[in-house]
């Protein structure tokens, strides 16, 4: 090897090794504030953490109190805006996935929903806000749980599709061969195939909307107190962080961690039990 | 029939959003697009610094969020050992679960003082004392601000970015890649002269989906923005975003004025990100539909 070429081999081993070490560094970087968050989240979430929270409700500044108030509206608010967006999501992935084979409409609506998908929440909470809290002429819970609804439907739209498609065209053709109706093979056949993957998108979709904030800022707004009237205004996890970690008492701050914590753990189990779920799944890699 | 129900949504959401808007706009005319003014007292209302805030914290977020999202990918597709790809992979989509008002929380109490203390002091010794540049690194170190709030967002975009780029990456046929190692190339020239060309479409729209996710960003981006409706050309600088100031100010408008200026700012975003997510979609579609053929 002549000195030159050993030269330019050696620039460009050089440069291989800087790219490649940068990119183990991006991703410790990555892994690195995730576990800073985390690590953040538990020193100052579980001093805060105590019978308290789950039995006392928001206090004023200055007094002993917990967060019963607002996970209870969390929790309701959450699960009906599941059991409202749930049907509708996986009713629109079914027919994309099997209804509208290379139909414009199709095509258009799948299009549209991926940019529901993210589409910013904040926006999806103002039109609650003008369709729904000022006809009424109040904020109430049900604004909150459409605008979270709204945010749960491109969710499951998605996965179900996705997983609908997954499942082998044989076993359609199989079900049809016997003479069954579409609607039957659909229902009895593909949705039993691909129930854990929808189980999936489910549970992604609630992980998603349990820490949305800013859609029930003009919603559900705020409650310090226990109420369980879906018409009027509703406390919520989420709002109670947002405004007791931006407030000057540190017992207000405190629990703030406390609530990001708990909210925290929740959705990452979630997730990490959702992609459990989705590995039991038969066709899903 | 629920199908159409989405269509029906996002044509739904632009019109009461285009009737709330209204008044500001029949008050303000095109201006409110281009006004500097935010003064609720005497009801002037202007959407630029919001706007101006919106595209720098955004801008600040891909410089820093592309490489980090390049260089994951690059790990996760040819350096990571197989049996880590998996939990690491999931690790960093992780990131992309904890709900944005923990990264505000977190940004305001543990990385704003950080970066108050060490980082920002270093910038303005440093880059701050260069010619020019140095502008964008003027003023006392105060932890919130533009620069904080783009940090934020490039770590919360990053897990989109990163999953969109490396499963374009793993669309490059391995015959190619093979026979570029063929040819003594080194990995890193593999990537620099076969993957990242032939999977260039679906980085850019992995890349605006993400500008797509940090424009519309709201909770994480109150917390640390400080919300100044200022225009000043230093990152260190306070100001505000269009999501914040409706998140900040939305329950407090009084006046038929100010809650419609709102909804005003509320269309403009609306619209620049639809503009934005499109754009990506519609990328990543023809490259999926390449695929297919």
């Amino acid at each position: 090897m002549s000195g030159q070429s050993r030269l330019l081999y050696g620039h460009r081993r050089a440069t291989n090794f800087v790219i490649l070490a940068l990119s183990l560094c991006a991703t410790s970087a990555g892994l690195a504030v995730l576990f800073f968050i985390l690590y953040s989240l538990l020193r100052h979430g579980l001093p805060a953490l105590s019978s308290d929270i789950i039995t006392k409700m928001t206090p004023p500044p200055g007094s002993q109190g917990g967060l019963a108030n607002a996970i209870y509206g969390s929790v309701i608010m959450t699960a009906a805006a599941t059991a409202i967006g749930t049907p509708v999501g996986i009713l629109t992935g079914t027919y994309l996935a099997e209804f509208s084979r290379g139909s414009r409409l199709g095509q258009a609506v799948r299009f549209v929903n991926d940019i529901l998908l993210s589409a910013p929440s904040i926006v999806i909470g103002l039109f609650v806000y003008e369709v729904m809290v000022v006809p009424m002429g109040h904020f109430s819970a049900w604004a909150g749980t459409a605008a979270l609804a709204i945010i749960v439907v491109p969710v499951v739209v998605r996965t179900s599709e996705n997983m609908l498609s997954l499942v082998p065209a044989s076993l359609r053709e199989a079900a049809f061969a016997l003479g069954t109706p579409q609607w039957k093979v659909v229902s009895n056949v593909v949705y039993r195939a691909a129930i854990q993957g929808m189980l999936t998108g489910v549970m992604l979709a609630v992980a998603r909307i349990a820490g949305e904030t800013a859609p029930l800022l003009f919603t559900a707004l705020n409650n310090q107190f226990w109420s369980v009237d879906m018409n009027g205004a509703m406390a919520n996890l989420p709002v109670v962080i947002f405004q007791f970690a931006l407030s000057p008492y540190a017992d207000w701050q405190l629990l703030a961690w406390g609530g990001a914590l708990l909210i925290t753990i929740t959705i990452l189990l979630l997730n990490i039990l959702a992609r459990f779920v989705a590995g039991w799944s038969s066709f899903a890699k | 029939m629920f199908a159409l129900g989405v269509l029906v949504l996002l044509t739904a959401i632009i019109a009461a959003l285009a009737v709330g808007s209204l008044p500001a706009f029949r008050a303000f005319g095109l201006s409110f697009v281009w006004s500097e003014a935010w003064n609720p007292v005497k009801d002037s209302f202007g959407a630029l610094p919001a706007i101006y805030g919106t595209l720098v914290t955004s801008l600040v977020a891909m410089a820093l969020g592309v490489p980090l999202a390049f260089g994951v990918a690059i790990f996760l597709t040819e350096l990571c050992p197989p049996l880590l790809r998996r939990p690491i992979g999931v690790l960093i989509e992780l990131l992309a679960a904890i709900p944005s008002i923990i990264y505000g929380i977190w940004g305001l109490f543990v990385l704003a003082p950080f970066l108050q203390q060490t980082v920002q002091p270093a910038l303005i010794e440093t880059l701050g004392q260069v010619p020019f540049f140095g502008m964008l690194f003027a003023g006392p170190p105060l932890g919130l601000g533009i620069l904080t709030a783009g940090i934020i967002l490039a770590v919360m975009v990053l897990p989109f970015m990163a999953s969109v780029i490396r499963d374009v990456f793993l669309t490059v046929p391995p015959m190619l890649r093979e026979s570029a190692y063929g040819m003594g190339a080194t990995t890193a020239e593999v990537i620099r002269d076969i993957v990242i060309p032939h999977s260039r479409v679906g980085i850019v729209g992995g890349i605006m989906l993400g500008l797509g996710r940090a424009l519309g960003e709201t909770m994480a981006v109150t917390f640390v923005i400080g919300n100044a409706h200022r225009i000043k050309a230093s990152l260190l600088a306070p100001g505000t975003t269009i999501s914040a100031t409706l998140a900040n100010e939305f329950n407090e408008a009084v006046g038929d004025l100010y809650t419609s200026s709102l909804i005003a700012l509320g269309l403009i975003l609306f619209v620049i990100t639809l503009i934005v997510l499109a754009a990506a979609n519609y990328m990543l579609w023809r490259l999926s539909a390449r695929e297919g053929a």
